[in-house]
């Protein structure tokens, strides 16, 4: 235990806790939870792009029966069953036997990759729990510190595991620094990495191996159940932030990192509540606040995108109508619906339509809108038909002024094309306000 | 000249081997291609030569892409030998360039234009050195070369197909190469990009690089390529497009195809007519 019962959950527990001044131990586990979340996020980058999310899933739970393996045989030879030098390589071997039956079973059956995911992160993991029980029967001094690793306990962890997960953490950082380049050119695109001699499988296996450290390191901090959840969460939600992957990157890693430390103080602070749920909590809420307010792939953003053009084209349609019929009621003008109302609201803003309680019609502003608009509309119609091959990309029905999208020559040859056209068919007079 | 596929002569031996492959960029011999039990390619023979353009083509599932990732190791050899310049793919790298169809990869990658292009300075710069700002002016004239001056910084998402397909196409410039292969470069393009293609594969000409496409338009190979090889699960024929694009060679590799077929001796006496 670190913070003492008498202060469990206070206020001033938390802030102690968070200003580093919990204690020396404390302290230590603070850093080295935070070193690893930012391990994890710079790590999660590169298994989200690799798209190996669902198998390091599948890594981590296959962790637990090598745990579990290595704790009886360490404590059967006489040592610390608990001590990360015998849960580590337990668990690699763990992960590797899963990984390894994964890629068997896809190899040798007809059954895809994510079936065989399913299957064996749930065998390897039913086992692990076995296992885990057995020792419960077995040793009845001991157990107490393996439960943890199920939901993880920043508190139970000690300065010795604290400094080796910080150790751990900058290893696996200055690794992905070093392979960077080639994660990011056989992420993106593998075939071209292998013409260009890189071993593919064995990057990947360094991936792989980094998962398995930030999975075993993480086990005491975050629990294996949800220490994948730092691998990917942080990922994808600084995905939504940006198009670059230095930044992703380095989002990513501070999201890791800041999830880890919230967490860790809820549960250094909380003597009842594990660390691995707060932790991924605070992840979670991250994502979310991604997911709903980034600017460009944000889901709020979205909407009123889409809004925007829907109200756009509403008022175009409507301005239309009204020059070439004249006044009219307002709901035939704008159908009722959010889209509807805003367009209305735009119009009468910039002065383009006068309404009454009823009826709506053009200003004279509005008049030369409609024109504007209606001429907008025949040149994109015309440029659709006449450059088929490259129009789709460059059409854009928000765009003020076709001059900005389209080519100046192409414009030139398309304005000739409509003024020829009404020559020969002049437009009828559009009545406008005026009936 | 149009060579008939080697193993068609009775008196060939397996592995008798090519006279001139120091001289040809690329030399296969004797390659087969098995995915499972089923042969893709079989046993095939090809002497790339030096400073020409040359179209691969043939029906669907004919094995043209299989024959250039075979070539590159990029897919598991049964059995031959392929040499560039009389040495090993792992001694001739640098000189070799790729460009996968534009399916390959996922569009949507947290990468710039610019961070496409450099990959390709990758085999030179090696994996840890920075790129140097030699790569990156190579990189940006090798954007610039295939039009999309500008467009540097753009995320690769925010491009058109063609705009795409000529990143790959700068990508595989950057990297200086003697010999590249392409597959379907023509795929899906719009006329600018079919056009700026036409433009850059002239110029690796004039430079006396070797260019191998895997192509689907019969209607233009008579015009952008000078050398053809005609490949169903083997090769049917190759040689300078006036001998071996034929219309009983296109018979042969396009079989009972009859739409194809149509299509193919339309090409050819459009192109008859045009000669």
């Amino acid at each position: 235990m670190i913070s003492g019962p008498d202060n469990s959950g206070t206020w001033a527990a938390i802030i102690d806790a968070a200003t580093f001044r919990a204690g020396h131990n404390t302290t230590l586990v603070l850093v080295g939870a935070t070193l690893l979340g930012i391990a994890a996020g710079l790590v999660g980058v590169f298994v989200m792009l690799r798209r190996r999310s669902l198998i390091s899933d599948a890594v981590g739970h296959a962790t637990l029966p090598g745990i579990a393996t290595a704790f009886i045989i360490g404590n059967a030879i006489g040592m610390d069953g608990r001590s990360m030098a015998v849960l580590l390589p337990g668990a690699a071997i763990g992960a590797a036997t899963g990984l390894l039956a994964i890629q068997w079973i896809v190899r040798a059956t007809r059954l895809t990759e994510d079936a065989a995911i399913g299957a064996v992160l749930s065998v390897w993991f039913g086992v692990g729990v076995v296992l885990l029980s057995v020792i419960q029967t077995m040793e009845a001094g001991n157990q107490g510190g393996l439960k943890t690793f199920i939901f993880g306990q920043t508190a139970a962890m000690s300065a010795t595991d604290a400094r080796l997960m910080g150790a751990v953490a900058f290893t696996s950082i200055a690794l992905v620094a070093l392979l960077f380049r080639r994660l990011r050119v056989v992420a993106f695109d593998e075939a071209y990495a292998r013409s260009l001699g890189l071993r593919v499988d064995l990057i990947d296996a360094a991936l792989m191996a980094l998962v398995v450290i930030v999975c075993a390191v993480g086990l005491q901090a975050v629990g294996l159940l949800l220490i994948v959840a730092l691998l990917i969460i942080p990922a994808a939600a600084a995905r939504f932030w940006t198009d670059r992957l230095m930044p992703l990157a380095a989002l990513s890693a501070a999201a890791g990192g800041v999830s880890a430390f919230v967490g860790s103080v809820i549960s250094a602070s909380f003597a009842r509540v594990p660390a691995g749920p707060a932790i991924v909590l605070v992840a979670g809420a991250i994502f979310l606040l991604g997911m709903l307010l980034a600017p460009s792939r944000g889901l709020v953003a979205g909407i009123i995108r889409q809004l925007s053009v829907r109200t756009r084209i509403q008022a175009d349609h409507a301005m239309l109508h009204l020059a070439t019929v004249g006044p009219m009621p307002i709901e035939t003008a704008l159908p009722p619906g959010l889209s509807g109302l805003l367009a209305r609201a735009m119009l009468q803003r910039r002065g383009l339509v006068r309404c009454d309680e009823r009826m709506v019609a053009l200003t004279d502003a509005g008049l030369a809108a409609a024109r504007l608009a209606d001429r907008r509309r025949r040149l994109w119609r015309l440029y659709l038909i006449r450059h088929a091959d490259i129009a789709a990309s460059h059409v854009d029905l928000t765009a003020d002024a076709v001059e900005h999208v389209v080519d100046p020559a192409i414009l030139a040859r398309l304005e000739a094309e409509i003024a020829a056209e009404d020559a020969l068919d002049p437009p009828t007079q559009w009545p406008g306000r005026d009936p | 000249m149009a060579n008939e596929s080697r193993s068609n002569s009775p008196g060939s031996l397996l592995f008798d081997r090519p006279e001139h492959s120091a001289d040809s960029p690329l030399s296969v011999h004797a390659m087969t291609v098995a995915y499972q039990r089923k042969p893709v390619l079989w046993d095939v023979d090809f002497d790339a030569p030096a400073g020409s353009m040359i179209a691969i083509i043939g029906p669907n599932g004919a094995g043209k892409s299989t024959f250039i990732k075979a070539c590159l190791g990029l897919v598991k050899r049964a059995s031959g030998i392929v040499e560039f310049w009389g040495s090993p793919y792992r001694d001739a790298r640098l000189r070799v360039g790729y460009v996968p169809q534009r399916e390959a990869v996922d569009w949507d990658f947290p990468v710039t234009v610019m961070d496409v292009v450099c990959m390709g300075r990758y085999g030179r710069a090696g994996w840890l050195r920075p790129i140097s700002r030699a790569d990156r002016q190579t990189a940006s004239e090798c954007i610039d070369r295939v039009g999309l001056a500008g467009f540097e910084s753009r995320q690769i998402s925010q491009l058109s197909g063609g705009q795409q397909q000529r990143v790959f196409l700068a990508r595989a410039l950057a990297q200086e190469a003697d010999l590249y292969f392409m597959d379907e470069p023509f795929a899906g393009v719009d006329a600018a990009t079919e056009r700026a293609i036409v433009r850059l594969l002239h110029d690796l000409r004039a430079r006396g690089t070797t260019v191998i496409c895997v192509h689907h338009d019969l209607q233009t190979v008579e015009t952008y390529f000078d050398h053809v090889v005609l490949m169903n699960m083997r090769i049917v024929a190759s040689g300078t497009v006036s001998a071996a694009f034929t219309p009983e060679n296109l018979r042969r590799t396009y079989g009972g195809r009859l739409t194809l077929l149509a299509e193919a001796s339309e090409a050819v006496a459009r192109a008859e007519r045009g000669t």
